[in-house]
């Protein structure tokens, strides 16, 4: 094997604890595998199902999603809801075939920048075992021999003439 | 029209450039992206210099959007957005990608970090193409301000902005303001006595017209944002009608009852049912313990209420809740007592001379329990030893990892007291010393020369069994003295343990209410450990003393000057700018499900019946998002973090991977056109 295979992972954070979390393992110089790319959020709660459906179209082989502790939330307790949706996201993503390590929840406070960096490198050894998220470039994912039904189509593609 | 957007990259000294190849990943960005029309990297970009550079490009190369690739936007963001705004930007229409904290530092590989600089960076890019031009809400900042805890930072706070002219509700748990330091004897390293420094100040506070003192009480519930709280304040009965009271002490005096006083006296001495906690006490105003009260029990007695001679007892008197609007919170709560029982072999609890830091304090005080006599349990015996321990409960994996700053110095003081009132002699147990602090190694230097013995070593053991001759009807102190490096019984009369300090147990509580958040070892956090020590992450709730971290009496006072000073400055400013990052409902696209209505903790969703669709309050709306993720019908937008935006860095971040897949073609026909 000459390119072992380096997962990317999406991670989403929220303003509050899980960005300053990072921010933490940051100045703390805590080393920690370099595959989970971050999106700030004001809340957790901010997490769209279509983010992570777009993430994994785009390419992502797994989804991080990561919030204040329950009952620390910056929002009182947006992150609950967070919490409903990820329960939720994660039975949607098994229908469509897709691992359920490859969405994971990660609470981190503003003081466990520690903690933060232990779980992304346990999510990346998880998602290394597993493989490529294995799609189609029509964005039709393949898990195993079974193909998906040709209804999940790939996010449309935001593309900056549209918006200009 | 197409953007043009500026990138630019810092070298943060070598902290980035040292592991980020910051020349190669600017020159990337302006290869790779079209829209980027410039793209730069420099030494310090936060420095004047590579601010004025942005400037000058917004200004000549007429860029609409700024990317800062740098340190995390919780440092430099408003520095970068200040800048944008000074070449007449809007400062919305900046993007800031975090290359430090979140690549060099963490990031082992060179090459692989750059790769992720890259990654990020194109999230930025593609991002910053949909921002849209915000305005600042601007709100009214009320004057009064509320602070909780009336301990010497509390204290000081309130005396800095009561004279300035802003009125200041200073909300109390126990009966009396003047917290752990009215329970102390003398403060070190000056010696004065601490009541005869404190009360002066607590008088001040009692008496200040524009100070309300709440003491008995406690806040339950805080509403509101910065400019805006409504605090909900439960003040507990007293049994005593303040208005009538005169704090003649009658009541007290007469009163049949004696019960141990575990708050003030540290459980060395007792006071009545109806008591005020020290005769200094502010406001005058007595408390009925109803727990002990015999009136409560069994139904006779009164004896206060029969000799009170302007009639202010009322056994009927109930809790009552009251509510204040503030424009700002100041939280100095202070600590709590590290529990020496959960050290059994130190015997405390167990063994009756050895006592807590605390309880030395109370029986050193002339005021105290045995009128500053020190003596065994007995209350008679003097002590020929003294055993002092340091870091009780402090600097240890087991219970506190912080060290507690002051017991070094507390007990110097100890050993100084106790040979100056007894000639005893004294053993400091330590594992280092520390007295960082004006004047503070002098007076270790002081004790050193009276005559104190130093031990360097963790006590093992603290027990009464004797083994030798010699250490009968004694405390025997079991240590290694490791700079001698043997082991030594050392017996002694009496046992100081200088317990550590400790978060309130209900600190968390605390920091749920107000909305700020505890560290790993339960403090406060304050907004920068360095720069904002007493502003938080919540705009409008500061903090001050020992609730953020242990420290002594000067540097609590600092500290509350210091969060003052912050809030002298916002009433000053009269107006607060808050972020617009607020969610907005699109009418013509609200299908009126009303599913948003149930998710805000705010209450900013209300529902408009007549029209059928759901409006959002932007003053009460704090940004969060979570409608905006939920919203079926995609009504709702929330400014800053909208679905195009995040979607669009979405893409930015994967741009390699979608390589990989196979769509560089589609990639190129983006850029392209």
């Amino acid at each position: 094997m000459t390119d072992p295979f380096e997962p990317v992972i999406v991670g989403f954070t929220c303003n509050w604890c899980s960005y300053r979390a990072a921010d933490l393992a940051g100045m703390a110089r805590t080393k920690y595998a370099p595959n989970v790319r971050l999106i700030r959020l004001m809340c957790s709660g901010r997490v769209d199902p279509q983010f992570i459906f777009k993430a994994f179209a785009e390419g992502a082989d797994g989804v991080l999603i990561t919030g204040c502790h329950p009952g620390d939330c910056h929002y009182v307790e947006q992150n609950y809801k967070t919490l409903r949706r990820f329960t939720l996201l994660k039975k949607t993503l098994a229908a469509l075939g897709i691992e359920g390590a490859r969405l994971k929840l990660v609470w981190a406070s503003a003081a466990e920048g520690n903690i933060l960096a232990e779980e992304i490198d346990k999510m990346v050894t998880e998602i290394k075992a597993l493989g490529p998220l294995n799609w189609k470039t029509d964005g039709r994912p393949t898990t195993g021999d079974g193909e998906i039904p040709s209804t999940v189509h790939r996010p449309p593609s935001v593309s900056p003439e549209v918006a200009a | 029209m197409a953007e043009k957007i500026g990138v630019y990259v810092c070298h943060c000294g070598s902290n980035i450039a040292g592991v980020v190849d910051v020349a190669g990943v600017a020159k990337w960005a302006e290869e790779t992206w079209p829209n980027v029309r410039v793209a730069r990297d420099y030494r310090f970009m936060c420095s004047s210099l590579g601010q004025e550079m942005i400037e000058k490009d917004i200004k000549e190369l007429g860029l609409t959007r700024v990317v800062v690739a740098a340190c995390s936007p919780h440092l430099h963001e408003t520095t970068f957005r200040n800048a944008c705004q000074r070449a007449g930007l809007n400062p919305y229409l900046f993007e800031m990608v975090s290359i430090r904290e979140q690549v060099s530092w963490v990031t082992k590989d060179k090459a692989v970090a750059t790769e992720k600089a890259k990654a990020l960076i194109a999230g930025g890019v593609r991002r910053v193409v949909y921002h849209q031009p915000l305005e600042p809400l601007y709100v009214d900042i009320n004057p009064n301000v509320l602070i909780v805890g009336g301990g010497i930072a509390g204290i000081q706070a309130a005396l800095e902005i009561a004279d300035q002219g802003s009125h200041v509700y200073l909300v109390e748990r126990e009966p009396s303001i003047g917290g752990h330091m009215a329970q102390f004897d003398k403060t070190f390293p000056t010696l004065d006595c601490a009541a005869c420094i404190l009360t002066p100040k607590m008088f001040t506070a009692g008496t200040h017209p524009n100070i309300t003192l709440l003491t008995w009480s406690e806040v339950e519930k805080v509403d509101g944002f910065v400019g805006n709280f409504t605090v909900q304040i439960r003040q507990k009965a007293r049994k005593v009608n303040t208005e009538k009271c005169t704090g003649c002490g009658v009541c007290e005096e007469k009163c049949p009852k004696k019960v141990v006083d575990t708050v003030f006296e540290a459980g060395m001495g007792t006071r009545k049912a109806i008591y005020t906690p020290f005769p200094q006490a502010v406001p005058k105003y007595p408390v009925i313990d109803v727990e002990n009260c015999i009136y409560y029990q069994r139904g006779t007695c009164k004896a206060c209420e029969k000799l009170c001679p302007t009639g202010a007892i009322d056994f009927y008197q109930k809790d009552e809740r009251l509510t204040v609007q503030v424009g700002n919170v100041i939280l100095a709560t202070g600590y709590e007592l590290f529990d020496a029982r959960r050290i059994p072999h130190y015997g405390y609890g167990r063994l009756a001379n050895v006592i807590t830091n605390l309880e030395f304090e109370r029986l050193s005080n002339t005021a105290g329990p045995t009128g500053g006599k020190i003596v065994l349990r007995d209350g008679v015996t003097v002590p020929q030893t003294v055993g002092i321990i340091h870091c009780v409960g402090s600097r240890d994996i087991k219970y506190n990892l912080d060290c507690s700053a002051i017991c070094c110095m507390q007990s110097l003081k100890f050993a100084h007291l106790v040979k100056e009132k007894t000639g005893a002699k004294v053993y400091n147990f330590y594992i280092d010393i520390r007295t960082p602090g004006k004047t503070y190694d002098e007076f270790y230097r002081r004790i050193l020369d009276e005559g104190v013995h130093f031990i360097r070593g963790k006590v093992a053991e603290v027990t009464d069994a004797p083994r030798y001759p010699g250490e009968e009807g004694k405390l025997i102190i079991q240590v290694e003295d490791t700079l001698a490096g043997r082991q030594l019984r050392v017996p002694v009369d009496l046992v100081v343990l200088s317990a550590a300090m400790q978060p309130r147990v209900d600190a968390k509580e605390v920091a749920k209410k107000f909305g700020i958040s505890c560290s790993a070892n339960g403090w406060f956090i304050e907004r920068h450990p360095k720069l904002d020590p007493v502003a938080t992450m919540t705009e409008g709730i500061f903090i001050a003393g020992v609730c953020q971290g242990p420290k002594d009496i000067p540097a609590s006072v600092s500290q509350g000057a210091a969060a003052a000073a912050r809030v002298l400055g916002l009433i000053g400013r009269k107006q607060v700018t808050l972020e617009p990052v607020r969610a907005r409902v699109d009418q013509a696209k609200c299908s009126g499900c009303r599913i948003c209505n149930s998710l805000c903790p705010f209450n900013a969703i209300t529902f408009i019946e007549d029209r059928a669709v759901s409006d959002i309050n932007p003053a009460l709306c704090q940004g969060c998002g979570t409608c905006v993720a939920a919203c079926p019908a995609g009504a709702i937008t929330g400014a800053h973090f909208t679905t195009q935006q995040i979607m669009a860095q979405i893409e930015g971040i994967l741009w390699d991977v979608r390589n990989r897949h196979g769509v560089q073609e589609e990639l190129q026909a983006v850029a392209a056109s």
